[in-house]
């Protein structure tokens, strides 16, 4: 019986490696879609265009824009001498904020009365403002401190110490490029394993594998194994390269890293293997992964945290296998987790992968056409 | 010229007549885009709300108590009190919290000493963009209740310098309204590329072109009528889209309906040519699937700005964004939505869009033959 | 309008026309300067095996494709400079019948009718001219999906006529479609050419209907090789063909030794006799050619145009072609005689599908060592019959047993008995030969010494050496059947199931499976075959003709042509009997 399913096995990798067509689904779109997301997938600012309207004019004024001036993350691009220029600048998307520095700035300050700043930022994309008053109001808070210790004021009760576990820098690539492993892993996974039942079917070539002595377990094990192999290599890459190009750091295990890989993409395969067998085409097929893919990745909480979806919504990502893989690579990677703390993502994957390679098994032979 | 209406009113009837009998259309047309809308305009949020909060107290009292209660009444958080640091901090691995406020031993003692009293947040940075918006409520929260708390106690304001926050646009700094004009954009994407590849790739395999192009028919006809019922469906499930995110998900609409209606049209004819020339390259709907899916939906998701900011990107990913549609369509429909008709960035971005469309439709055009080879 | 420089007596006109495809870096000459020239107002054959270049000659000649050198002059234009005023003036009907699906047959004639620019007046006569030759009245409203293979070719037929055009291109109409809808189909075309003065080019794989042409352009791997009236063909082997037969020796064994002799370059079961063509015109001795043979008969028949076309690429080919299969394929098990041994049971077999019967209360029985044919068009239940002995498809109702077992539910073992091969000799495409026998003699589950030795048996027995290394997917038809056949044949299954073996390969090929196959009868081997071609039959021992999910008739080939013989018709073919079993059951039905 093993010797059937190496024969499939053996048959199968050859099969993709042999067509152009699907050497180049596992070559070329993981590789740029690594380089696009890795760069282009960022919710870091950097250089973000702003425009300053300093009516002060006083050493005070200048010393706080020179603040903003400094910081890598703004880019002054406009010094206004008129408070109408302000609303053009912004509805034209010129820059994204503009400060604006009261009158009566300095003399406030000496008065021990709330000096005035006001910052107006374009909210078109709600996520980008949000964070550009985070480190416009930290940029204003140092200088509060700053001038209060200089000039002896009331001091505040108390500062706040922020730090962030896990991600000291808060960079975006560190958490997105572990999720890179999870997407495309799953994307080259459903693409060659899901569109080879459908491709066989096309052939005819299925029917005559149905009529050999092999039993539908050992078809199943001849599908799967090769879908484990290619998404496990694709993802060491993936992996290797995240360590290597990217420099995230991988902070827990291999083993606990492999195990969540294995269930994952058996889960992925057995999902990838039911679409097909209810395909009559490999159009067909095509159509229903891109109906999978898409959502399965939009609740994975890869770009579009989970925790803020509604209580429904989040109870329904449990039978998503990519968000379980999210949290195992990212904990993996990032946090150093453990198999014990893991072990509440490992069994739903491993659930729906019991199921779903179930099914397609079933489903070899019933499906009528 | 009679002939030539007549000959195009029959293509157009029987594009038609195969768009209402035909399930996959239905499913790229119809139900990916409602499904997208649904779960982008009721689960889809960048906005963090009751966010789990581990609080630390080591020596309770009025003052400490005064804070805590500060957080609880924040929309932002959902305070959970723990004994120690250390159970805290082993919460937050298990990610039963996703942040921790620590009010130190002499909170209360060094705060009214005006000395630098020591409030440790520590945030889980896995998620990166989640934790700084946690960062920035957090400094918010502390502000707040340093003001209060000067005002209750009659003393001077704590920090020098009040900043006023005014968003424009997007007062109430929600996600939704700025998803789901990005997401009609990839809703036309995938009428007008993805849709329209296929079903012309489907009349190369069943040989029904074949016979189109031995008919009297000439290689405009045909095109046009590819293009116009696809134009129509794509105008359809744009006007389905607005009027849903407008009276469903509550999206501001500031802009006027023409400037929507004609940008749209221009954008669609550019993703219309890009199908027509996929589909000119791949002869059949597999091929032509995974080329549309690579090249339009996949740069329209990422690289159009439609979640993931084009300036923070760098200048060489900046640099491809030029060549994707979906990136000047976006910019039109966030600021014909939240802002109104700004023609300072309607204008530029149409004039991009435009010239897209008539090189995609010109080499289509060119390059079709009534010939099979 | 200018007029043509030369009198266009010739409706086309190919001058040294070549057409030249690249695939994966391989040069394939599909058409090999090709001259030739179709007459107006009558039909002209365009005939050949699959890969013979006859779609992209059709196709050079719509002005679909450019040559890659000579000329073509449809109606005296020259179609590489003008197409569009070529295009005007011809019908051209591709392979699948370039019909709109999920369109009605109503609305394919409107689509139609608009493209070719016919007045709205004139389409009514039109349409019920039209729908009255091809008898599609009733099903204006049903979708074109929803017809049958010939209901669909005639409406493409009908769709090419709206606006009745000078000359008329059908690329492989017959292909697919049952012998009624094909004789249909030749009634129409008749009717055009006589009483319209249409000038028709039709493109065919089937041999005999070369003779329904007033001229014939024969074609094979892209060069032409012969252009003629169909009956000089033939001429040309006036008193070379015969058969013979015997009444103490099996036909196969005949056959067998026939095959083989010098001076014989063709030899194929009919009935109860072998058709044998000889060399030379003299008619030969049965003392010389079967001395052992005491009660050898050899009458002389007329010759058919295959055998012209026989003689043509035999003489051609020698060099190229295998040696037909020596020794019988190794016997497996015991090479029992006929008898009573039903090894294939089948009791009031029904497949549903919704409400359609696929196959409807169908039940015959197959003894050892026999060959049994499932004959009929498509959709006539065949497929669906024989997918359901195979295990692939659970029937709705009624029993069926192969060796025993019903392959469906039966342990992996039991499959183990039979081979199995798919229509368009399902392989992987992208293995190279060898990889696919490999692949399959483990999924038989051969191992070590035994697999190995298969192997070498195949790739010697069907000699496949040659092309070992080549990837299977761009084969010639020929090795990929011979191919197919090797893999199906690997771990020597007792019962062996074929689907369509021959379609599509050219009669050389046809022959020499057919020669192997007979071989693995006579050893023992149980064969199930369909077909869609008659003339097959006669190497069936038995046969079913199924039609509209049922049987029509069950026996020898003998016995049903007998049933039809008269004074007017003393030697029917295979194909006579099946249109009057048609017949009949639809005046039965009417009844």
């Amino acid at each position: 019986m093993w010797h059937q399913v190496l024969a499939l096995i053996v048959k199968e990798l050859l099969a993709v490696l042999k067509d152009r067509k699907s050497r180049m689904v596992l070559i070329g779109p993981p590789l740029i879609q690594l380089m696009v997301f890795g760069y282009a997938a960022t919710f870091d600012l950097d250089h973000v265009p702003i425009a300053v309207y300093d009516e002060d004019l006083s050493a005070e004024s200048r010393d706080l824009v020179a603040r903003f001036t400094g910081s890598p993350v703004f880019e002054p691009l406009a010094f206004l001498h008129s408070a109408r220029d302000i609303d053009g600048l912004i509805d034209q998307r010129k820059v994204a904020m503009v400060l604006s520095i009261d009158r009566r700035f300095t003399r406030d300050l000496l008065l021990h009365r709330p000096a005035r700043v006001q910052l107006i930022v374009d909210g078109r994309n709600s996520n980008t403002a949000l964070l550009i008053l985070g480190y416009a109001n930290s940029i204003i808070s140092d200088f509060s401190l700053g001038w209060a210790k200089s000039h002896g004021g009331p001091v505040p009760p108390a500062v706040l110490e922020i730090r962030a576990r896990y991600n000291p820098n808060l960079s975006s690539q560190w958490f997105i490029v572990p999720g890179i492993v999870a997407v495309l892993t799953q994307v080259v996974t459903l693409l060659v394993i899901g569109l080879s039942v459908a491709r066989e079917r096309e052939a005819g070539t299925f029917d005559q594998l149905l009529v050999t002595p092999m039993r539908q377990i050992d078809i199943l094990l001849g599908k799967g194994l090769p879908g484990l192999l290619i998404g496990g290599v694709e993802a060491s890459v993936i992996i290797l390269a995240a360590v290597l190009w990217f420099a995230v750091p991988l902070r827990g295990g291999l083993l606990p890293l492999y195990l969540g890989l294995f269930l994952f993409v058996a889960a992925v395969t057995g999902i990838g293997l039911m679409i097909s067998s209810l395909a009559v085409t490999q159009q067909q097929a095509l159509l229903g992964a891109f109906l999978f893919m898409v959502p399965s990745i939009t609740l994975s909480d890869f770009a579009t945290p989970i925790a803020n979806m509604p209580p429904l919504i989040q109870d329904l990502t449990q039978v998503n296998p990519m968000r379980h893989f999210l949290a195992v690579v990212r904990g993996v990677f990032l946090e150093g987790a453990t198999f014990q703390s893991l072990l509440p993502h490992y069994w739903p994957m491993a659930a729906v992968a019991a199921a779903s390679l179930f099914t397609a098994g079933w489903l070899f032979r019933r499906r009528v056409y | 010229m009679r002939d030539s209406l007549g000959r195009l009113r029959g293509l157009l009837r029987k594009e038609f007549l195969q768009i209402l009998r035909d399930p996959s259309a239905i499913a790229v047309a119809f139900l990916l885009p409602a499904f997208l809308l649904l779960i982008f305009g009721f689960g889809v949020s960048l906005d963090a709300h009751d966010v789990p909060v581990g609080v630390v107290v080591d020596r309770p009292d009025a003052l400490a108590a005064s804070f805590t209660g500060k957080l609880a009444n924040s929309p932002y958080f959902q305070p959970r009190p723990f004994a120690t640091i250390g159970e805290a901090e082993k919460a937050l691995a298990a990610h039963e919290v996703t942040a921790i406020v620590w009010l130190r031993e002499d909170f209360t003692r060094r705060a009214l000493s005006g000395g630098e009293a020591p409030l440790g947040v520590i945030v889980n940075g896995t998620d990166a963009n989640s934790a700084r918006i946690i960062e920035g409520y957090v400094q918010q929260a502390w502000a707040n209740w340093l003001q209060a708390e000067a005002a209750e106690r009659g003393a001077p304001p704590p920090t020098p310098v009040a900043v006023q926050q005014t968003v424009r646009f997007n007062p109430a700094v929600s996600s939704r309204d700025y998803l789901i004009p990005g997401l009609i954009a990839m809703i036309m994407t995938l009428t007008g590329a993805l849709l329209t590849a296929l079903v012309i790739a489907r009349e190369w395999e069943r040989g029904t072109l074949e016979a189109l192009m031995v008919t009297r028919a000439t290689i405009r006809e045909i095109l046009l009528a590819k293009l116009l019922p696809y134009f129509l469906l794509g105008m359809g499930g744009m006007a389905a889209s607005v009027i849903l995110a407008v009276t469903v998900f509550d999206v501001p609409f500031h802009g006027s309906l023409a400037v929507l209606t004609a940008t749209s049209a221009v954008f669609l004819l550019a993703a219309l040519g890009m199908g027509l020339l996929i589909s000119s390259v791949a002869r059949n709907q597999f091929v032509a699937g995974q080329i549309a899916i690579i090249t339009t939906f996949l740069p329209a998701f990422i690289l159009s700005g439609f979640i993931f900011d084009i300036g923070s990107m760098p200048a060489a990913v900046r640099l491809i964004t030029h060549v994707v549609a979906a990136r000047y369509f976006v910019a039109i429909l966030q600021t014909v939505f939240l802002a109104g008709d700004v023609w300072a960035v309607i204008l530029p971005n149409a004039l991009a869009l435009a010239v897209m469309a008539a090189i995609f439709l010109g080499i289509a055009r060119l390059s079709a033959r009534k010939r099979l080879d | 309008m200018a007029a043509a420089p030369e009198e266009p007596s010739a409706a086309l006109r190919l001058d040294r026309v070549t057409r030249v495809f690249r695939a994966g870096g391989r040069r394939v000459v599909a058409v090999d300067e090709v001259s030739g020239r179709v007459e107006r107002g009558a039909v002209t054959g365009l005939i050949g095996p699959d890969g013979a270049g006859k779609t992209t000659l059709m196709r050079l000649c719509a002005g679909l494709l450019l040559p890659d050198g000579g000329r073509i002059a449809v109606l005296g234009i020259d179609v590489t400079q003008a197409p569009a005023a070529a295009q005007a003036r011809i019908g051209y009907m591709p392979q699948r019948f370039g019909l709109y699906e999920d369109l009605s047959v109503q609305e394919n004639l409107d689509l139609y009718a608009e493209l070719q620019g016919v007045p709205a007046a004139a389409r009514g006569p039109r349409y019920d001219q039209l729908l009255h030759m091809t008898g599609l009245g009733r099903f204006t409203g049903r979708l074109a999906g929803r017809l049958s293979g010939g209901m669909k070719q005639k409406l493409g037929l009908a769709c090419t006529l709206v606006r009745a055009p000078e000359l008329l291109f059908l690329d492989e109409p017959t292909v697919g479609v049952d012998p009624v809808s094909r004789r249909e189909l030749w009634a129409i075309v008749d009717h055009l050419t006589r009483s319209e003065g249409m000038t028709v080019l039709l493109s065919t794989s089937y041999l005999d209907e070369a003779e329904r042409c007033r001229a014939v352009l024969l074609m094979h791997e892209g060069r032409l090789i012969g252009a003629d009236d169909p009956a000089r063909f033939t001429a040309g082997l006036a008193g070379r063909s015969f058969h013979v037969a015997a009444r103490d020796f099996s036909k196969r064994r005949l056959h067998e030794r026939l095959s083989g002799a010098t001076g014989i370059i063709d030899a194929t079961i009919q009935g109860a006799q072998v058709r044998i063509v000889t060399e030379t015109a003299a008619p030969p001795s049965a003392a010389a050619l079967l001395p052992d043979v005491p009660d050898a008969r050899i009458v002389a028949v007329p010759p058919r145009f295959e055998d012209s076309f026989i003689a043509l690429l035999k003489t051609g080919r020698r060099a190229g072609g295998m040696p037909p299969a020596a020794s019988p394929p190794s016997a497996p098990a015991a090479p029992a005689a006929g008898g009573g041994d039903e090894v294939i049971v089948v009791r009031d077999l029904t497949r549903r599908f919704g409400s359609f019967r696929a196959v409807d209360n169908v039940s015959f029985s197959v003894r050892k060592g026999e060959i049994f044919g499932l004959l009929g068009a498509n959709g006539a239940g065949k497929s669906t019959t024989f997918r359901m002995l195979c295990g692939l498809l659970p029937p709705s109702d009624g029993s069926l047993r192969v060796a025993g077992f019903d392959l469906g539910h039966a342990a992996a073992a039991a499959r183990g008995r039979v081979g199995y091969m798919a229509q368009k000799f399902s392989l992987y495409g992208d293995l190279s030969v060898m990889q696919n026998l490999r692949f399959f003699s483990s999924a038989y589950r051969l191992k070590g010494e035994r697999r190995r030795r298969r192997i070498a048996w195949a790739v010697e027995e069907f000699a496949l050496g040659p092309v070992s290394s080549a990837t299977s997917r761009d084969l010639p038809l020929g090795y990929k059947q011979r191919l197919a056949l090797a893999c199906a044949l690997m771990h020597e299954p007792d019962i062996l199931f074929l689907d369509e073996p021959t379609s599509g390969v050219d009669p050389l090929a046809r022959r020499e499976f057919w020669h192997r196959i007979n071989a693995l009868a006579e050893a023992g081997v149980t064969i199930l075959v369909t077909t869609h071609f008659m003339e097959e039959a006669e190497y069936c021992d038995r046969l079913v003709i199924m039609a509209d999910g049922r049987i029509l008739a069950t026996g020898d080939s003998e016995s049903l042509k007998e049933r039809l013989r008269s004074k007017e018709r003393p030697d029917p073919t295979m194909e006579d009997a099946f249109v009057a079993l048609i017949e009949a059951a639809g005046a039965e039905r009417a009844a």
